[in-house]
């Protein structure tokens, strides 16, 4: 161990801890800016670059960045002195030069760490003028670039490089013309881009924002001639309450739907109805190739992938083209709602797909591209017609004066508005999975299950994996979280070192309650837990906990669809993938 | 949507391959790599960028960081004449900026362009260590000592 000081008290820890996290050990928190890190998934970013986390060691002659500085025994370090206070607020003045002053319109405004940290440092005017830098602004179906606000602070490199593996952002040029930007500077909708969106929720300013569409939302609800209605994904009612100031963890639930309600559409239901939908489509599939292989078919593929995360989808269609017949062909959730809300409900409502405005609330910025998708349209108008982050919704309620704390508990509506606590789970790494293997469980061994809660399968490590026993079958499961581990695993898939027969993929540390468009978390992953906490107490709650004995279900599928899987079933809930590998030909 | 499709001549590839794995494919040795292959095709246009970074393992974005950090580095092929105006000390101070300007006015190309019809390419150097006829120029494998800018027409003639 090692004994150092820092502004008068001593404080020991292990070689190799850096000032900062010594100082952290003992609540004295130091300003930081390009500093990153999540601790619960082994994520640091500490570039050293910023120089806001800068310190005094005595005997040392310059400053030392707090971030990048190791302590030494008997060090001691003033974090507060009038030299350190006097660098750091020059520092912040030189990174502000060059920053755009328009905080009053800016999409970050309010959840900006360089504002925050102006603001605490007290600045009040900017001494240094000159050139500012300048670049084009990106926009893509889900997140926009304005790279004047960026302030090189290296997180969405480290998000999109080392922890997603999707390569695309990259720091170029030098000196005063660097960025961060894709290769070739092309735009990210050219790019490999999976739009999770994890960079979005590290930037600590607004360089990378999400693609809004509230006003959007605000016009086709005021417009007599449309129906709007909306669905809710599981994980935004785990998160939404944190942006009224709610404890992270706490459900809203209830709250929610009566703030969709009051925000004026005309059906409020829940994508969780959709996710029973999946697990219906899903698990049939399941138990279709794991019976034809274990017949001994040779054609069957297996593992088989689940498909309900977007920009996991789009990974693997640019990273691993040669499996794209092994995931699940089931849409998503989010796209089973639309298409079965823009045929079955528009019909029975007697509304014209063309007039129903199906909207869906998401914790997510890919679900915003998965809309665009064009396979997921029918005579160019989309079944979901555009996504709207909980972010963007919290932004929403506020705006229309509602007192979000004070609402009473709403009920959803009907059809779409009755699910299980296996629909909820579909929020967390492992939750679709534990909810496939419940149906399917029960499908298989034609037994009942009571035991619902497969504990194996839960946790936050960044891959699981896990037996479950099909009544003497022994069934081995995969999971990832993160798209660098969803690589890893599907890499000792391809080598033949695993043999799994389903694997659970969500783009998003944490799966969807990390989401790329949930409330920030600023570094504060004790905040993913309670919200994984909250969607299994949820799921707990419920009367109901097997999407198959979903009463609303059960009807949707003796009125129209048939069974799981019929050719109604094909058109409507299923999809395929495309290779969209970067071709090489050789002339 | 379809993917990205690439056009590489199947020789450029195998070239590109060899260099690579003459450093062993390690990404830590892409400058290497880059250079090799700069030296090979006179400029690291995005195609070969792409088949670099598939065979050091890293992404395209890397390559393109590094390729646009180095000033080494240029994605523009090379005039069949490049232009190198000696900017070093005593050129310099010998009215070297006067003559690169002329150079830029004649061409109407920046520093590290090239005409449209790839005739000639303009860069600056340090020292060709020939400062007793400052300032230099070199076309091509010509050198060119006491430029003023008023000799910047002629030598271009002479390319014709």
């Amino acid at each position: 161990m090692i004994k150092l000081i820092i502004d008068k008290k001593t404080v020991e820890v292990k070689p190799g801890t850096t000032i900062l996290q010594a100082a952290d050990s003992i609540g004295i928190h130091i300003p930081r800016l390009c500093y990153m890190n999540l601790s619960d998934f082994n994520i640091e970013n500490k570039p050293g670059g910023c120089r806001v986390c800068v310190v005094e060691v005595e005997g040392r002659r310059n400053l030392a960045p707090a971030c990048a500085t190791e302590c030494a025994e008997g060090m001691v370090v003033n974090t507060h002195s009038i030299r350190v206070l006097n660098a750091r607020k020059t520092v912040m003045q030189l990174i502000l030069s060059d920053h755009p002053f328009d905080c009053l319109v800016c999409a970050k405004s309010g959840n900006c760490e360089l504002q925050e940290l102006a603001q605490t440092m007290g600045i009040r005017d900017i001494p240094y003028q000159g050139e500012q830098s300048t670049y084009r602004e990106d926009t893509s179906p889900s997140i926009i670039r304005e790279v004047d606000k960026c302030i090189m602070c290296r997180r969405c490199e480290v998000m999109c490089n080392e922890v997603q593996t999707v390569g695309v952002l990259s720091a170029i040029n030098r000196g005063f013309t660097s960025v961060v930007a894709p290769a070739f500077e092309m735009n990210l909708d050219h790019s490999e881009c999976t739009f999770c969106g994890q960079c979005v929720n590290v930037c600590p300013t607004g360089a990378l924002t999400e693609v809004d569409h509230t006003n959007q939302l605000i016009n086709d609800l005021a417009d007599s001639s449309k129906t709007v209605i909306v669905q809710t994904a599981p994980a935004v009612r785990a998160a939404l309450g944190e942006a009224f100031g709610m404890k992270p963890g706490t459900l809203v639930t209830g709250k929610l739907v009566s703030a969709l309600r009051e925000l004026g559409f005309d059906y409020v239901f829940d994508t969780d109805f959709a996710a029973d939908l999946t697990i219906m489509e899903e698990g049939a599939e399941v138990l279709d190739r794991l019976t034809k292989f274990l017949n001994g078919d040779k054609n069957v593929k297996l593992p088989i992938l689940t498909s309900c995360c977007p920009a996991w989808v789009k990974f693997f269609e640019h990273q691993f083209p040669q499996l794209k017949d092994i995931p699940s062909t089931a849409r998503s959730p989010q796209q089973m709602f639309g298409s079965i809300a823009k045929s079955y409900f528009a019909e029975k409502i007697g509304v014209d797909r063309k007039n129903l405005v199906v909207v869906s609330i998401m914790p997510c910025v890919a679900k915003k591209y998965e809309c665009t998708r064009e396979e997921f349209s029918v005579d160019g108008n989309p079944d979901v017609d555009y996504s709207v982050s909980t972010r963007e919704l919290a932004n929403l309620i506020k705006r229309a004066n509602i007192d979000f704390i004070a609402l009473p508990d709403g009920d959803f509506d009907n059809p779409f508005g009755e699910s299980t606590g296996a629909s909820v789970i579909f929020g967390t790494t492992g939750g679709v999975i534990e909810a496939a293997v419940r149906t399917t469980y029960e499908l298989y061994t034609k037994k009942h299950l009571d035991k619902v809660d497969f504990k194996q399968l839960r946790g936050m490590e960044g891959i699981r994996s896990a037996k479950v026993d099909f009544n003497g079958l022994e069934l081995n499961i995969g999971i990832a979280h993160g798209l660098g581990n969803a690589r890893k695993l599907l890499e000792e898939v391809i080598e033949g070192k695993c043999a799994y027969h389903a694997i659970e993929i969500m783009a998003c540390p944490g799966g969807c309650i990390g989401g790329g468009g949930q409330p920030y978390i600023h570094g504060d992953t004790s905040i993913l837990k309670a919200r994984q906490k909250a969607v299994y107490e949820e799921d707990v709650n419920k009367t109901l906990r097997k999407s198959h004995e979903n009463p609303y279900i059960i009807r949707l599928y003796e009125e129209f669809l048939g069974k799981p899987l019929s050719e109604k079933s094909h058109n409507l809930l299923h999809t395929h993938y495309f290779d969209r590998k970067k071709e090489i030909i050789i002339e | 949507m379809s993917s990205i499709k690439i056009k590489l001549k199947e020789k450029d590839v195998q070239q590109i391959k060899e260099i690579a794995s003459s450093f062993g494919n390690k990404p830590g040795e892409l400058i290497n790599v880059l250079h090799k292959t700069q030296g090979v095709f006179g400029y690291l246009p995005a195609e070969v960028q792409e088949v670099v970074a598939r065979e050091m393992n890293v992404s395209v974005a890397k390559v393109y960081g590094v390729v646009t950090f180095y000033s080494f580095f240029t994605m523009i092929p090379k005039g069949r004449y490049p232009i190198s105006i000696c900017t070093g000390t005593a050129c310099y101070v010998r009215g070297a900026e006067k003559v690169l300007d002329e150079f830029k006015k004649e061409l109407g190309i920046k520093v590290g362009e090239s005409t449209p019809d790839g005739k000639f390419s303009l860069t600056c150097l340090r020292c060709v260590g020939a400062c007793g006829l400052s300032p230099v120029v070199t076309v091509g494998t010509k050198t060119f000592g006491r430029v003023s800018p008023d000799k910047v027409k002629d030598i271009l003639k002479e390319f014709d």
